[in-house]
């Protein structure tokens, strides 16, 4: 087992007042909590903070953690309490915790004992003959990347989820999952998975498990809704003339974009119905990026010195 | 703890139909009374239906409902707060995403002053 230094996930010393732990609390909770954090790990920051302050909030508690930090050494991984430890304290047997304590390491477990009577709260058992309803639907958010919505890749996820055990008490068990995404799925959309979810009670159905898709950066494009952009460099020549230049799509082909004449930097080009698929597909944007060849080649700055002294073209006349 | 692989193919939420008010209470392990004053706030909006018997909600109404839930039960917060929280959040989001298409299209450029 490996030790948790309570204060430390709280970021308070070890001498803190009850007013400071619970302050820092309220303020990381705010912070890490997995409805506010765009952090992916936020949900298991905010377990963690949860537990410290399960400890430390309650004085004899926290004495009892306190008298077990005395033995502990920093980088001591197999960390083992004292078989006499809860001699002054009665932390055993559970029942004793109010939080929700399936959540919890098992450092806190063999301390302080898992909520076993807690457990029953919500997910009570026997409730009369013939009760059944169905579990809750459970929430997680993943990271896919934007070619896996493009072609409905499947993606492997680990995850854990509450179930129900042997014992009528709710353990967590992590599952993984291999998962078909959804063809042409947007940023902030979720996938309903039946049956993944909470368990049910009775024989009820479990609930369904709800994934929030965020998409990782992608070096080259950028996705907003359903529409997919591209930023093609174009040598000024191509921006004025007009050309027809090869461009990367997001299904790995490519395809040949034609520039019109005279576009500025920016000039957005569509390529419709070529964004994410699906419902309403979206489209594809080519923004042009005029780049400038390097002046320090001797014939560049011969052109440019005489497109200087023999065009008539003043791009700052609106300033004044 | 053991670990079994579980093949499966996954829904567009958004994209499926709608749900009345007990599906709703259901999905989120609440009761109505907590909805309607969702509803109340403006947090969530009923797509249609004139009293509470008829209302149907968008999907995503039950994440909303579920993010609403936890940040009473975690953060202590009121139902005000939780609308004016998940609003900002909202517009943090949107704001979010306009700085990241607005940073996409100027890496050139910036490339380029360096």
């Amino acid at each position: 087992m490996e030790y948790k230094d309570y204060y430390d996930i709280l970021g308070v010393k070890r001498e803190a007042t009850q007013d400071d732990i619970k302050r820092a609390y309220r303020k990381l909770a705010r912070k890490y909590h997995p409805d506010i954090s765009k952090e992916t790990d936020s949900e298991v920051k905010f377990k963690a903070l949860g537990e410290a302050y399960e400890v430390l909030k309650d004085p004899a508690k926290r004495e009892a953690y306190d008298q077990l930090g005395q033995d502990w050494e920093a980088g001591q991984q197999g960390f083992k309490p004292p078989p006499d430890w809860q001699q002054d304290f009665d932390f055993g047997g559970g029942g004793y915790t109010q939080g929700n304590t399936h959540d919890f390491s098992s450092f806190f477990e063999d301390l302080f004992g898992g909520g076993h009577a807690n457990s029953g709260g919500y997910h009570a058992t026997g409730q009369g003959a013939g009760y059944q309803a169905k579990g809750e639907n459970v929430r997680a958010k993943i990271m896919i990347d934007l070619e896996d919505s493009f072609n409905g890749n499947k993606q492997s996820f680990s995850i854990k989820i509450p179930e129900i055990n042997a014992q009528g008490q709710i353990v967590d068990k992590q599952k993984t999952l291999s998962v078909q995404i959804p063809k042409g799925i947007k940023e902030g959309q979720s996938i309903r998975l039946s049956k993944q979810g909470g368990p049910g009670q009775g024989s009820g159905e479990p609930g369904d498990l709800l994934l929030e898709v965020e998409f990782s950066p992608h070096r080259l494009y950028s996705v907003n809704e359903k529409d997919i952009s591209l930023n093609v460099p174009v040598a000024p020549w191509e921006a004025s003339l007009g050309a027809t230049v090869k461009v990367p799509t997001p299904d790995g082909k490519q395809v040949d974009m034609k520039v019109p004449p005279s576009s500025q930097h920016g000039r957005k080009l569509r390529l419709k119905g070529k964004g994410l698929p699906g419902k309403d597909a979206g489209d594809f944007y080519v923004v042009l990026q005029v780049l400038l060849p390097p002046t320090s080649d001797p014939k560049v700055k011969a052109y440019n010195e005489k497109m200087r002294d023999e065009i008539d073209f003043d791009p700052r006349k609106y300033l004044f | 703890m053991n670990t079994t692989v579980i093949k499966i193919s996954g829904s567009i939420l958004e994209e499926e139909p709608t749900i009345n008010l007990a599906q709703l209470c259901q999905y989120c392990q609440t009761h109505a009374e907590f909805v309607i004053r969702l509803v109340d706030q403006g947090v969530i909006v009923p797509i249609e239906g004139e009293s509470t018997r008829y209302w149907r909600f968008h999907q995503s109404a039950q994440i909303r409902t579920h993010k609403a839930l936890r940040l009473r039960r975690d953060l202590g917060i009121n139902l005000s707060g939780i609308a004016l929280s998940l609003e900002l959040l909202d517009e943090i989001d949107s704001l979010k995403k306009e700085l990241n298409q607005l940073n996409h299209m100027a890496q050139v450029a910036v490339y380029e002053e360096r």
